[in-house]
Protein backbone atom coordinates (compact mmCIF):
# COMPACT_ATOMS: atom_id res chain seq x y z
CA UNK A 1 0.00 0.00 0.00
CA UNK A 2 1.10 3.60 -0.62
CA UNK A 3 0.42 4.04 3.45
CA UNK A 4 4.11 4.08 3.34
CA UNK A 5 6.78 5.18 5.85
CA UNK A 6 7.18 8.21 4.03
CA UNK A 7 4.74 10.27 4.86
CA UNK A 8 5.54 11.38 8.36
CA UNK A 9 3.32 14.28 9.04
CA UNK A 10 2.01 14.12 13.24
CA UNK A 11 -1.90 14.06 10.99
CA UNK A 12 -1.21 11.59 8.53
CA UNK A 13 0.21 9.24 11.43
CA UNK A 14 -2.25 9.40 13.43
CA UNK A 15 -4.84 9.02 10.21
CA UNK A 16 -2.69 5.81 9.73
CA UNK A 17 -2.25 4.11 13.17
CA UNK A 18 -5.56 2.18 14.17
CA UNK A 19 -6.44 1.70 17.47
CA UNK A 20 -5.91 -1.26 19.59
CA UNK A 21 -9.06 -2.50 19.53
CA UNK A 22 -9.52 -1.67 15.94
CA UNK A 23 -6.07 -3.79 15.17
CA UNK A 24 -7.35 -6.69 17.60
CA UNK A 25 -10.83 -6.78 15.61
CA UNK A 26 -8.79 -6.62 12.32
CA UNK A 27 -6.82 -9.74 13.97
CA UNK A 28 -9.68 -11.67 14.97
CA UNK A 29 -10.92 -11.29 11.10
CA UNK A 30 -7.67 -11.94 9.51
CA UNK A 31 -7.30 -15.48 11.54
CA UNK A 32 -11.36 -16.37 11.33
CA UNK A 33 -10.82 -16.16 7.43
CA UNK A 34 -7.32 -17.64 7.66
CA UNK A 35 -9.36 -20.72 9.19
CA UNK A 36 -11.76 -20.47 6.70
CA UNK A 37 -9.18 -20.41 3.45
CA UNK A 38 -6.29 -22.37 5.34
CA UNK A 39 -8.31 -24.86 7.20
CA UNK A 40 -9.45 -27.47 4.43
CA UNK A 41 -6.02 -27.96 3.11
CA UNK A 42 -4.25 -28.30 7.05
CA UNK A 43 -6.95 -30.74 7.90
CA UNK A 44 -6.41 -32.80 4.78
CA UNK A 45 -2.68 -32.90 5.39
CA UNK A 46 -3.21 -34.03 8.69
CA UNK A 47 -5.53 -36.87 7.43
CA UNK A 48 -3.20 -37.20 5.09
CA UNK A 49 -0.49 -38.54 7.52
CA UNK A 50 -2.96 -40.54 10.38
CA UNK A 51 -2.92 -44.17 10.96
CA UNK A 52 -5.10 -47.10 9.71
CA UNK A 53 -5.86 -47.32 12.79
CA UNK A 54 -7.19 -43.76 13.45
CA UNK A 55 -10.91 -42.34 12.56
CA UNK A 56 -11.09 -40.00 9.99
CA UNK A 57 -14.49 -39.77 9.52
CA UNK A 58 -15.49 -39.16 13.01
CA UNK A 59 -17.67 -35.53 13.58
CA UNK A 60 -14.96 -34.36 15.88
CA UNK A 61 -11.49 -35.61 14.46
CA UNK A 62 -8.54 -35.02 16.15
CA UNK A 63 -7.22 -32.21 14.16
CA UNK A 64 -3.08 -33.77 14.71
CA UNK A 65 -2.75 -37.29 14.12
CA UNK A 66 -1.65 -39.00 16.87
CA UNK A 67 0.40 -41.52 15.31
CA UNK A 68 1.88 -39.48 12.78
CA UNK A 69 2.77 -41.90 9.49
CA UNK A 70 4.14 -41.18 5.79
CA UNK A 71 2.95 -44.67 5.12
CA UNK A 72 -0.29 -43.38 3.46
CA UNK A 73 2.17 -41.83 0.71
CA UNK A 74 3.76 -44.85 0.16
CA UNK A 75 0.42 -46.84 -0.47
CA UNK A 76 -0.99 -44.39 -2.84
CA UNK A 77 1.90 -45.43 -5.26
CA UNK A 78 1.01 -48.58 -5.01
CA UNK A 79 -2.99 -47.55 -6.03
CA UNK A 80 -1.75 -45.73 -8.97
CA UNK A 81 1.70 -44.29 -10.06
CA UNK A 82 1.53 -41.73 -8.38
CA UNK A 83 4.95 -40.24 -8.64
CA UNK A 84 5.32 -40.77 -12.67
CA UNK A 85 1.62 -38.68 -12.99
CA UNK A 86 3.71 -35.83 -10.81
CA UNK A 87 6.68 -36.36 -13.51
CA UNK A 88 3.95 -36.00 -16.34
CA UNK A 89 2.98 -32.78 -14.82
CA UNK A 90 6.37 -31.80 -14.50
CA UNK A 91 6.97 -32.58 -17.91
CA UNK A 92 4.10 -30.85 -19.53
CA UNK A 93 5.02 -27.76 -17.21
CA UNK A 94 8.55 -27.65 -18.05
CA UNK A 95 7.73 -27.55 -22.18
CA UNK A 96 5.01 -24.85 -21.26
CA UNK A 97 7.47 -22.78 -19.45
CA UNK A 98 10.32 -23.15 -21.88
CA UNK A 99 8.11 -22.61 -24.48
CA UNK A 100 6.52 -19.12 -22.95
CA UNK A 101 10.15 -17.57 -21.41
CA UNK A 102 11.78 -18.25 -25.02
CA UNK A 103 8.84 -17.62 -27.73
CA UNK A 104 7.23 -14.65 -26.05
CA UNK A 105 10.66 -12.87 -24.95
CA UNK A 106 11.25 -12.98 -28.65
CA UNK A 107 7.94 -11.93 -29.99
CA UNK A 108 7.38 -9.57 -27.61
CA UNK A 109 10.14 -7.83 -28.21
CA UNK A 110 9.97 -7.55 -32.08
CA UNK A 111 6.38 -6.66 -31.52
CA UNK A 112 7.28 -3.52 -29.13
CA UNK A 113 10.67 -3.02 -30.25
CA UNK A 114 11.52 -3.77 -33.80
CA UNK A 115 8.98 -1.30 -36.42
CA UNK A 116 7.79 -3.66 -39.58
CA UNK A 117 5.02 -4.26 -41.65
CA UNK A 118 1.85 -5.90 -40.31
CA UNK A 119 2.75 -5.31 -36.47
CA UNK A 120 -0.22 -3.36 -36.27
CA UNK A 121 -2.15 -6.93 -37.83
CA UNK A 122 -0.16 -9.07 -35.55
CA UNK A 123 -0.92 -6.94 -32.57
CA UNK A 124 -5.33 -6.70 -33.11
CA UNK A 125 -5.11 -10.62 -33.90
CA UNK A 126 -3.18 -11.51 -30.25
CA UNK A 127 -6.07 -9.45 -28.92
CA UNK A 128 -8.89 -10.67 -30.27
CA UNK A 129 -7.31 -13.85 -29.40
CA UNK A 130 -8.66 -12.75 -25.49
CA UNK A 131 -11.93 -12.79 -26.24
CA UNK A 132 -11.87 -16.61 -26.66
CA UNK A 133 -12.05 -18.68 -23.78
CA UNK A 134 -9.87 -21.78 -23.70
CA UNK A 135 -12.67 -24.27 -23.02
CA UNK A 136 -14.64 -23.53 -26.07
CA UNK A 137 -11.72 -24.57 -28.80
CA UNK A 138 -10.76 -27.65 -26.38
CA UNK A 139 -12.52 -29.63 -29.47
CA UNK A 140 -10.95 -28.36 -32.48
CA UNK A 141 -8.05 -28.03 -30.63
CA UNK A 142 -7.56 -32.14 -29.55
CA UNK A 143 -8.89 -32.34 -33.69
CA UNK A 144 -5.71 -30.36 -34.23
CA UNK A 145 -3.37 -32.51 -31.92
CA UNK A 146 -4.94 -36.00 -33.16
CA UNK A 147 -4.46 -34.62 -36.74
CA UNK A 148 -1.07 -34.20 -36.02
CA UNK A 149 -0.04 -37.55 -34.46
CA UNK A 150 -0.13 -36.03 -30.48
CA UNK A 151 -3.51 -37.77 -29.55
CA UNK A 152 -2.46 -39.54 -26.05
CA UNK A 153 0.91 -37.75 -25.76
CA UNK A 154 2.50 -35.91 -23.26
CA UNK A 155 3.80 -33.78 -26.14
CA UNK A 156 0.37 -33.02 -27.36
CA UNK A 157 -1.08 -31.91 -24.05
CA UNK A 158 1.89 -29.39 -23.77
CA UNK A 159 1.89 -27.94 -27.18
CA UNK A 160 -1.03 -25.35 -26.95
CA UNK A 161 0.02 -24.13 -24.31
CA UNK A 162 3.32 -23.83 -24.73
CA UNK A 163 3.70 -20.04 -26.34
CA UNK A 164 0.55 -18.42 -25.07
CA UNK A 165 -0.69 -15.37 -26.97
CA UNK A 166 -1.76 -13.39 -23.30
CA UNK A 167 2.09 -13.67 -22.29
CA UNK A 168 3.07 -12.51 -25.72
CA UNK A 169 1.51 -9.31 -25.20
CA UNK A 170 2.40 -9.17 -21.42
CA UNK A 171 6.23 -9.55 -22.49
CA UNK A 172 5.06 -6.76 -25.48
CA UNK A 173 4.06 -4.32 -22.44
CA UNK A 174 7.03 -5.25 -20.22
CA UNK A 175 9.74 -4.73 -23.41
CA UNK A 176 7.78 -1.34 -24.19
CA UNK A 177 8.23 0.13 -20.99
CA UNK A 178 11.98 0.38 -21.46
CA UNK A 179 13.16 3.17 -22.18
CA UNK A 180 14.41 3.83 -25.81
CA UNK A 181 16.90 5.92 -25.00
CA UNK A 182 18.92 2.60 -23.44
CA UNK A 183 18.44 1.18 -26.71
CA UNK A 184 19.41 4.61 -28.44
CA UNK A 185 22.81 4.24 -26.77
CA UNK A 186 23.69 0.73 -27.63
CA UNK A 187 22.49 1.12 -31.24
CA UNK A 188 25.31 3.97 -31.77
CA UNK A 189 27.83 1.93 -30.14
CA UNK A 190 26.82 -0.55 -33.10
CA UNK A 191 24.85 -3.34 -31.06
CA UNK A 192 22.94 -5.63 -33.16
CA UNK A 193 19.01 -6.81 -33.01
CA UNK A 194 20.57 -9.93 -30.65
CA UNK A 195 22.64 -7.69 -28.66
CA UNK A 196 20.03 -5.13 -27.80
CA UNK A 197 17.58 -8.20 -26.68
CA UNK A 198 20.15 -10.03 -24.79
CA UNK A 199 21.89 -6.68 -22.55
CA UNK A 200 19.51 -4.34 -22.74
CA UNK A 201 16.21 -5.79 -23.19
CA UNK A 202 16.25 -8.64 -20.67
CA UNK A 203 17.49 -7.13 -17.56
CA UNK A 204 14.41 -4.69 -17.82
CA UNK A 205 11.96 -7.40 -18.09
CA UNK A 206 13.25 -9.55 -15.53
CA UNK A 207 10.35 -8.85 -13.36
CA UNK A 208 7.63 -10.21 -15.86
CA UNK A 209 9.42 -13.00 -16.99
CA UNK A 210 9.54 -14.47 -13.32
CA UNK A 211 5.92 -13.73 -13.35
CA UNK A 212 5.05 -15.85 -16.24
CA UNK A 213 7.24 -18.73 -15.10
CA UNK A 214 5.32 -19.03 -11.82
CA UNK A 215 2.05 -18.77 -13.29
CA UNK A 216 2.76 -20.97 -16.29
CA UNK A 217 4.00 -23.57 -13.68
CA UNK A 218 0.53 -23.32 -11.98
CA UNK A 219 -1.47 -23.04 -14.79
CA UNK A 220 0.20 -26.50 -16.07
CA UNK A 221 0.37 -27.95 -13.27
CA UNK A 222 -3.33 -27.08 -11.92
CA UNK A 223 -4.97 -27.91 -15.53
CA UNK A 224 -7.43 -30.90 -15.81
CA UNK A 225 -10.13 -30.31 -18.90
CA UNK A 226 -7.75 -30.51 -21.49
CA UNK A 227 -5.14 -33.29 -20.24
CA UNK A 228 -8.60 -35.03 -19.68
CA UNK A 229 -9.43 -35.01 -23.22
CA UNK A 230 -6.17 -35.67 -24.64
CA UNK A 231 -4.90 -38.83 -22.64
CA UNK A 232 -6.77 -42.01 -22.84
CA UNK A 233 -3.58 -44.55 -21.23
CA UNK A 234 -3.58 -44.49 -17.81
CA UNK A 235 0.47 -44.44 -17.86
CA UNK A 236 0.21 -40.86 -18.62
CA UNK A 237 -2.23 -39.46 -16.96
CA UNK A 238 -1.06 -35.89 -15.37
CA UNK A 239 -1.98 -35.62 -11.48
CA UNK A 240 -4.95 -34.21 -11.73
CA UNK A 241 -6.24 -36.67 -14.10
CA UNK A 242 -4.63 -39.34 -12.23
CA UNK A 243 -6.18 -37.88 -8.76
CA UNK A 244 -9.34 -37.45 -10.15
CA UNK A 245 -8.84 -41.60 -11.74
CA UNK A 246 -7.95 -42.43 -7.80
CA UNK A 247 -11.00 -40.74 -6.16
CA UNK A 248 -13.14 -42.45 -8.94
CA UNK A 249 -11.95 -45.78 -8.17
CA UNK A 250 -10.90 -46.10 -4.94
CA UNK A 251 -12.98 -43.90 -2.69
CA UNK A 252 -12.76 -46.28 0.20
CA UNK A 253 -9.58 -44.90 2.15
CA UNK A 254 -9.76 -40.79 2.45
CA UNK A 255 -6.51 -41.38 4.00
CA UNK A 256 -4.56 -42.57 0.18
CA UNK A 257 -6.59 -39.43 -1.82
CA UNK A 258 -5.40 -36.87 1.13
CA UNK A 259 -1.73 -38.24 0.72
CA UNK A 260 -2.50 -37.68 -3.24
CA UNK A 261 -4.34 -34.22 -3.20
CA UNK A 262 -0.91 -33.13 -1.21
CA UNK A 263 1.61 -34.37 -3.52
CA UNK A 264 -0.61 -32.30 -6.02
CA UNK A 265 -1.24 -29.52 -3.83
CA UNK A 266 2.52 -28.69 -1.91
CA UNK A 267 4.49 -28.29 -5.00
CA UNK A 268 2.67 -25.13 -5.59
CA UNK A 269 2.18 -23.64 -2.54
CA UNK A 270 6.03 -24.22 -2.34
CA UNK A 271 6.54 -22.63 -5.46
CA UNK A 272 3.85 -19.92 -4.90
CA UNK A 273 5.26 -19.03 -1.29
CA UNK A 274 8.64 -18.56 -2.37
CA UNK A 275 7.68 -16.28 -5.28
CA UNK A 276 4.63 -14.53 -4.16
CA UNK A 277 6.65 -11.08 -3.66
CA UNK A 278 7.24 -10.39 -6.70
CA UNK A 279 3.59 -10.99 -7.42
CA UNK A 280 2.46 -8.52 -4.96
CA UNK A 281 5.02 -6.27 -5.35
CA UNK A 282 3.28 -5.54 -8.72
CA UNK A 283 -0.13 -5.33 -7.16
CA UNK A 284 1.15 -2.66 -4.31
CA UNK A 285 2.01 -0.89 -7.13
CA UNK A 286 -1.39 -1.30 -8.59
CA UNK A 287 -0.33 -3.17 -11.81
CA UNK A 288 -2.55 -5.87 -11.71
CA UNK A 289 -5.86 -4.74 -13.56
CA UNK A 290 -6.93 -8.24 -13.79
CA UNK B 1 14.85 0.61 -33.75
CA UNK B 2 16.17 -0.43 -36.84
CA UNK B 3 17.33 -4.05 -37.75
CA UNK B 4 19.89 -4.64 -40.57
CA UNK B 5 18.17 -7.43 -42.13
CA UNK B 6 14.40 -7.20 -43.38
CA UNK B 7 13.10 -10.86 -41.91
CA UNK B 8 14.38 -10.30 -38.21
CA UNK B 9 11.36 -9.11 -36.59
CA UNK B 10 10.06 -12.33 -38.36
CA UNK B 11 12.37 -14.55 -37.10
CA UNK B 12 11.54 -13.37 -33.76
CA UNK B 13 7.84 -13.87 -33.56
CA UNK B 14 7.91 -16.51 -36.40
CA UNK B 15 7.28 -19.13 -33.00
CA UNK B 16 4.29 -17.34 -31.99
CA UNK B 17 3.02 -16.58 -35.11
CA UNK B 18 2.94 -20.58 -35.50
CA UNK B 19 1.29 -20.59 -32.40
CA UNK B 20 -0.88 -17.73 -33.52
CA UNK B 21 -1.98 -19.38 -36.92
CA UNK B 22 -2.20 -23.67 -35.42
CA UNK B 23 -3.64 -23.41 -31.82
CA UNK B 24 -5.60 -19.73 -32.14
CA UNK B 25 -6.65 -19.11 -35.15
CA UNK B 26 -7.28 -22.22 -36.86
CA UNK B 27 -8.72 -24.01 -33.62
CA UNK B 28 -11.24 -21.48 -33.85
CA UNK B 29 -12.93 -21.35 -37.64
CA UNK B 30 -12.18 -25.14 -37.17
CA UNK B 31 -15.03 -24.97 -34.44
CA UNK B 32 -17.41 -23.23 -36.48
CA UNK B 33 -16.50 -25.70 -39.66
CA UNK B 34 -16.81 -28.59 -37.81
CA UNK B 35 -20.60 -27.99 -36.02
CA UNK B 36 -21.46 -28.15 -39.02
CA UNK B 37 -20.67 -31.89 -39.45
CA UNK B 38 -20.93 -35.35 -37.98
CA UNK B 39 -17.61 -35.65 -36.99
CA UNK B 40 -16.66 -38.37 -34.35
CA UNK B 41 -13.86 -38.92 -31.91
CA UNK B 42 -12.89 -42.21 -33.87
CA UNK B 43 -13.48 -41.12 -37.64
CA UNK B 44 -16.38 -39.72 -39.66
CA UNK B 45 -17.11 -35.73 -40.88
CA UNK B 46 -19.55 -35.67 -43.07
CA UNK B 47 -21.48 -32.38 -44.21
CA UNK B 48 -24.88 -32.49 -41.86
CA UNK B 49 -25.50 -28.89 -42.64
CA UNK B 50 -27.63 -27.94 -39.44
CA UNK B 51 -28.54 -30.94 -37.66
CA UNK B 52 -25.95 -30.46 -34.71
CA UNK B 53 -27.83 -26.89 -33.92
CA UNK B 54 -31.54 -28.54 -34.63
CA UNK B 55 -30.10 -31.01 -31.84
CA UNK B 56 -28.72 -28.72 -29.21
CA UNK B 57 -32.97 -27.20 -29.24
CA UNK B 58 -34.18 -30.22 -28.13
CA UNK B 59 -31.40 -31.16 -26.12
CA UNK B 60 -33.14 -31.51 -22.29
CA UNK B 61 -29.01 -32.04 -20.83
CA UNK B 62 -28.16 -28.70 -22.52
CA UNK B 63 -31.41 -26.84 -21.32
CA UNK B 64 -30.13 -28.04 -17.51
CA UNK B 65 -26.53 -27.12 -18.51
CA UNK B 66 -27.92 -23.40 -19.04
CA UNK B 67 -30.05 -23.55 -16.24
CA UNK B 68 -27.08 -24.01 -14.22
CA UNK B 69 -25.17 -21.72 -15.65
CA UNK B 70 -27.73 -18.94 -15.01
CA UNK B 71 -27.99 -19.88 -11.01
CA UNK B 72 -23.99 -20.15 -11.01
CA UNK B 73 -24.21 -16.44 -12.38
CA UNK B 74 -26.84 -15.34 -10.14
CA UNK B 75 -25.82 -16.62 -6.29
CA UNK B 76 -21.47 -15.93 -7.83
CA UNK B 77 -22.03 -12.65 -9.33
CA UNK B 78 -23.26 -11.11 -5.94
CA UNK B 79 -21.02 -12.63 -3.40
CA UNK B 80 -17.34 -12.74 -5.42
CA UNK B 81 -18.54 -8.92 -6.11
CA UNK B 82 -19.03 -7.68 -2.86
CA UNK B 83 -16.78 -10.42 -0.50
CA UNK B 84 -13.27 -10.14 -2.10
CA UNK B 85 -13.82 -6.07 -1.59
CA UNK B 86 -14.59 -6.52 2.32
CA UNK B 87 -11.17 -8.90 2.52
CA UNK B 88 -9.26 -6.80 0.35
CA UNK B 89 -9.98 -4.00 2.70
CA UNK B 90 -9.07 -6.21 5.71
CA UNK B 91 -5.76 -6.82 4.40
CA UNK B 92 -5.24 -3.45 2.77
CA UNK B 93 -3.79 -2.21 6.03
CA UNK B 94 -0.30 -2.93 6.50
CA UNK B 95 -0.10 -4.42 9.55
CA UNK B 96 2.75 -6.81 11.00
CA UNK B 97 2.46 -10.36 9.20
CA UNK B 98 0.38 -8.73 6.55
CA UNK B 99 1.99 -10.27 3.65
CA UNK B 100 1.61 -13.90 5.10
CA UNK B 101 -2.25 -12.95 5.56
CA UNK B 102 -2.65 -12.39 1.97
CA UNK B 103 -0.27 -14.63 0.77
CA UNK B 104 -1.87 -17.66 2.36
CA UNK B 105 -5.78 -15.62 1.00
CA UNK B 106 -4.48 -16.70 -2.27
CA UNK B 107 -4.02 -20.21 -1.87
CA UNK B 108 -6.78 -22.23 -2.61
CA UNK B 109 -6.70 -19.74 -5.84
CA UNK B 110 -3.38 -21.53 -7.30
CA UNK B 111 -4.55 -24.71 -5.80
CA UNK B 112 -6.00 -26.90 -8.79
CA UNK B 113 -9.67 -27.01 -8.70
CA UNK B 114 -9.94 -30.39 -8.78
CA UNK B 115 -7.36 -30.62 -5.37
CA UNK B 116 -10.34 -28.26 -4.14
CA UNK B 117 -12.71 -30.34 -5.09
CA UNK B 118 -11.41 -33.19 -3.55
CA UNK B 119 -11.00 -32.35 0.06
CA UNK B 120 -14.58 -30.00 -0.49
CA UNK B 121 -16.38 -33.29 -1.79
CA UNK B 122 -14.93 -35.61 1.05
CA UNK B 123 -15.98 -33.11 3.73
CA UNK B 124 -19.46 -32.81 2.04
CA UNK B 125 -19.78 -36.41 1.93
CA UNK B 126 -22.54 -38.37 3.75
CA UNK B 127 -20.29 -39.76 6.01
CA UNK B 128 -18.11 -36.46 5.88
CA UNK B 129 -17.06 -33.40 8.53
CA UNK B 130 -20.13 -31.24 7.19
CA UNK B 131 -22.62 -34.05 8.28
CA UNK B 132 -20.57 -35.18 11.28
CA UNK B 133 -21.30 -31.77 12.80
CA UNK B 134 -24.76 -31.00 11.55
CA UNK B 135 -25.41 -34.33 13.25
CA UNK B 136 -23.37 -33.85 16.33
CA UNK B 137 -24.98 -30.13 16.98
CA UNK B 138 -28.38 -31.57 16.03
CA UNK B 139 -29.50 -29.40 12.85
CA UNK B 140 -29.73 -32.31 10.72
CA UNK B 141 -31.71 -36.29 12.05
CA UNK B 142 -29.93 -37.93 8.57
CA UNK B 143 -27.16 -37.40 6.38
CA UNK B 144 -27.84 -34.10 4.14
CA UNK B 145 -27.52 -35.24 0.34
CA UNK B 146 -24.60 -32.29 -0.51
CA UNK B 147 -23.52 -34.70 -3.88
CA UNK B 148 -26.35 -36.65 -4.65
CA UNK B 149 -29.29 -34.39 -4.77
CA UNK B 150 -29.53 -32.17 -8.04
CA UNK B 151 -30.03 -29.16 -6.04
CA UNK B 152 -28.15 -29.33 -3.27
CA UNK B 153 -24.63 -30.47 -5.94
CA UNK B 154 -25.23 -27.35 -8.12
CA UNK B 155 -25.05 -25.01 -4.88
CA UNK B 156 -22.19 -27.24 -3.31
CA UNK B 157 -20.35 -26.17 -6.67
CA UNK B 158 -21.32 -22.82 -6.59
CA UNK B 159 -20.08 -22.41 -2.59
CA UNK B 160 -16.75 -24.26 -3.94
CA UNK B 161 -16.35 -21.73 -6.52
CA UNK B 162 -17.25 -18.90 -4.54
CA UNK B 163 -14.64 -20.17 -1.85
CA UNK B 164 -11.49 -20.32 -4.13
CA UNK B 165 -12.43 -17.10 -6.00
CA UNK B 166 -12.32 -15.09 -3.04
CA UNK B 167 -8.44 -14.57 -3.38
CA UNK B 168 -8.31 -13.97 -6.77
CA UNK B 169 -10.81 -10.89 -6.81
CA UNK B 170 -9.20 -9.85 -3.41
CA UNK B 171 -6.12 -8.92 -5.26
CA UNK B 172 -7.62 -7.22 -7.71
CA UNK B 173 -9.47 -4.89 -5.57
CA UNK B 174 -6.33 -4.95 -3.44
CA UNK B 175 -4.43 -3.30 -6.81
CA UNK B 176 -7.57 -0.99 -7.64
CA UNK B 177 -7.36 -0.03 -4.09
CA UNK B 178 -3.97 1.60 -4.19
CA UNK B 179 -4.77 3.62 -6.64
CA UNK B 180 -7.58 4.99 -4.94
CA UNK B 181 -6.55 8.59 -3.25
CA UNK B 182 -5.28 8.36 -0.21
CA UNK B 183 -5.51 12.16 0.12
CA UNK B 184 -9.36 12.11 -0.44
CA UNK B 185 -9.43 9.75 2.64
CA UNK B 186 -7.40 11.88 4.85
CA UNK B 187 -9.91 14.73 3.64
CA UNK B 188 -12.94 13.09 4.51
CA UNK B 189 -11.96 11.80 7.96
CA UNK B 190 -10.86 15.57 8.72
CA UNK B 191 -14.50 16.75 7.72
CA UNK B 192 -15.38 14.07 10.16
CA UNK B 193 -16.89 11.35 8.15
CA UNK B 194 -16.79 7.76 10.01
CA UNK B 195 -15.48 4.80 8.41
CA UNK B 196 -18.74 3.26 6.90
CA UNK B 197 -19.06 7.09 5.28
CA UNK B 198 -15.74 6.89 3.78
CA UNK B 199 -16.09 3.38 2.19
CA UNK B 200 -19.59 4.65 0.50
CA UNK B 201 -18.31 8.10 -0.49
CA UNK B 202 -14.51 7.83 -1.02
CA UNK B 203 -13.97 3.85 -1.39
CA UNK B 204 -17.13 3.11 -3.11
CA UNK B 205 -16.88 4.79 -6.06
CA UNK B 206 -12.82 5.04 -6.33
CA UNK B 207 -13.43 1.19 -7.24
CA UNK B 208 -16.37 0.98 -9.01
CA UNK B 209 -14.53 0.86 -12.52
CA UNK B 210 -13.29 -2.39 -10.60
CA UNK B 211 -16.41 -3.80 -9.51
CA UNK B 212 -18.01 -3.61 -13.37
CA UNK B 213 -14.68 -5.37 -14.43
CA UNK B 214 -14.64 -7.86 -11.46
CA UNK B 215 -18.19 -8.81 -12.21
CA UNK B 216 -18.01 -9.40 -16.13
CA UNK B 217 -14.46 -11.77 -15.03
CA UNK B 218 -16.96 -13.29 -12.71
CA UNK B 219 -19.58 -13.76 -15.27
CA UNK B 220 -17.73 -15.19 -17.96
CA UNK B 221 -16.22 -17.45 -15.60
CA UNK B 222 -18.95 -18.83 -13.99
CA UNK B 223 -20.80 -20.05 -17.29
CA UNK B 224 -16.98 -21.58 -18.23
CA UNK B 225 -17.26 -23.82 -14.53
CA UNK B 226 -15.91 -27.47 -15.52
CA UNK B 227 -13.29 -28.94 -12.72
CA UNK B 228 -15.68 -28.19 -9.94
CA UNK B 229 -18.59 -30.15 -11.04
CA UNK B 230 -17.00 -32.95 -13.02
CA UNK B 231 -15.30 -33.86 -9.30
CA UNK B 232 -18.35 -33.46 -7.07
CA UNK B 233 -20.04 -35.38 -8.95
CA UNK B 234 -17.33 -38.03 -10.04
CA UNK B 235 -17.93 -37.41 -13.44
CA UNK B 236 -21.44 -38.29 -13.82
CA UNK B 237 -23.00 -34.87 -13.54
CA UNK B 238 -25.44 -35.74 -10.66
CA UNK B 239 -28.42 -37.68 -10.63
CA UNK B 240 -29.29 -38.28 -13.95
CA UNK B 241 -26.89 -36.25 -15.11
CA UNK B 242 -28.70 -32.85 -15.10
CA UNK B 243 -25.98 -30.90 -13.10
CA UNK B 244 -23.40 -30.47 -15.97
CA UNK B 245 -22.49 -27.31 -16.98
CA UNK B 246 -21.89 -26.89 -20.78
CA UNK B 247 -18.35 -27.21 -20.19
CA UNK B 248 -19.25 -30.45 -19.33
CA UNK B 249 -21.10 -31.46 -22.46
CA UNK B 250 -18.45 -30.39 -24.67
CA UNK B 251 -15.76 -32.88 -22.87
CA UNK B 252 -18.62 -35.78 -22.83
CA UNK B 253 -19.18 -35.45 -26.39
CA UNK B 254 -15.42 -35.38 -26.94
CA UNK B 255 -14.32 -38.62 -26.27
CA UNK B 256 -15.03 -42.01 -26.86
CA UNK B 257 -17.24 -44.30 -28.70
CA UNK B 258 -20.65 -42.41 -28.12
CA UNK B 259 -18.50 -39.14 -28.66
CA UNK B 260 -19.70 -36.54 -31.14
CA UNK B 261 -17.00 -33.66 -31.53
CA UNK B 262 -19.61 -32.04 -34.44
CA UNK B 263 -22.13 -31.68 -31.47
CA UNK B 264 -19.23 -30.67 -28.95
CA UNK B 265 -18.27 -27.99 -31.81
CA UNK B 266 -21.63 -26.50 -31.87
CA UNK B 267 -21.62 -26.46 -27.82
CA UNK B 268 -18.68 -24.48 -28.12
CA UNK B 269 -19.99 -22.17 -30.58
CA UNK B 270 -22.92 -21.72 -28.07
CA UNK B 271 -20.52 -21.49 -25.35
CA UNK B 272 -18.26 -18.74 -26.89
CA UNK B 273 -21.35 -16.59 -27.71
CA UNK B 274 -22.67 -16.54 -24.67
CA UNK B 275 -19.67 -15.58 -22.80
CA UNK B 276 -19.83 -12.96 -25.15
CA UNK B 277 -22.28 -11.15 -23.82
CA UNK B 278 -20.72 -9.86 -20.76
CA UNK B 279 -17.53 -8.95 -22.45
CA UNK B 280 -19.64 -6.62 -24.79
CA UNK B 281 -21.84 -5.24 -21.80
CA UNK B 282 -18.08 -4.63 -20.39
CA UNK B 283 -16.85 -2.97 -23.53
CA UNK B 284 -20.12 -1.06 -23.46
CA UNK B 285 -20.04 0.70 -19.88
CA UNK B 286 -16.26 1.25 -20.67
CA UNK B 287 -17.52 3.36 -23.33
CA UNK B 288 -19.62 5.36 -21.70
CA UNK B 289 -17.28 5.94 -18.82
CA UNK B 290 -15.02 7.61 -21.32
Amino acid sequence: MRRSRGSNTPRSRSFNTPSPAETALRYLLLLFVLLLVVGPFLWQLSTSLKGPTEDVWSATPHFLPDHPTVDNYLKVADTIPVWTYAANSLVVAGIAIFGNVVGCTLAGYALAKLRFRGVRLVFGLLLATLVLPGEATVVSQYVTVRSLGLADTLTGVALPGALSMLNVLLMRTAFAAVPPELEQAALVDGANVRQRLWHIGLPNVRGMLSVIVIFTFIGAWDDFLWPLIVLNDPQKYTLTVGLQYLNGTFSANPRLIAAGTMIAFLPIVVVFAVCQRFFFKGVEEGAVKG
Amino acid sequence: MTHRRWFTPWLLAGPALIWLAVFNLWPAANTVILSFTNAKPLGGGRFTGLDNYQRAFSDDQLADALLNSVIYLLICLPLLTVLPLLLALLVQRRLPGITFFRTAFYTPVVASAVVVALIWGWALNDRGLINGVLRQTGLADSPVPFLTDRWLLLLSAIALTTWKGLGYYMVIYLSALANVGRELHEAAAVDGAGALRRFLHVTLPGVRPTMVLVSVLISVSSLRVFSELYVLSNGTGGPGGRDMSVVMLIQMYSRGFTGHLGYASALSLLLFLITLGPMLLLTRLNRKAA
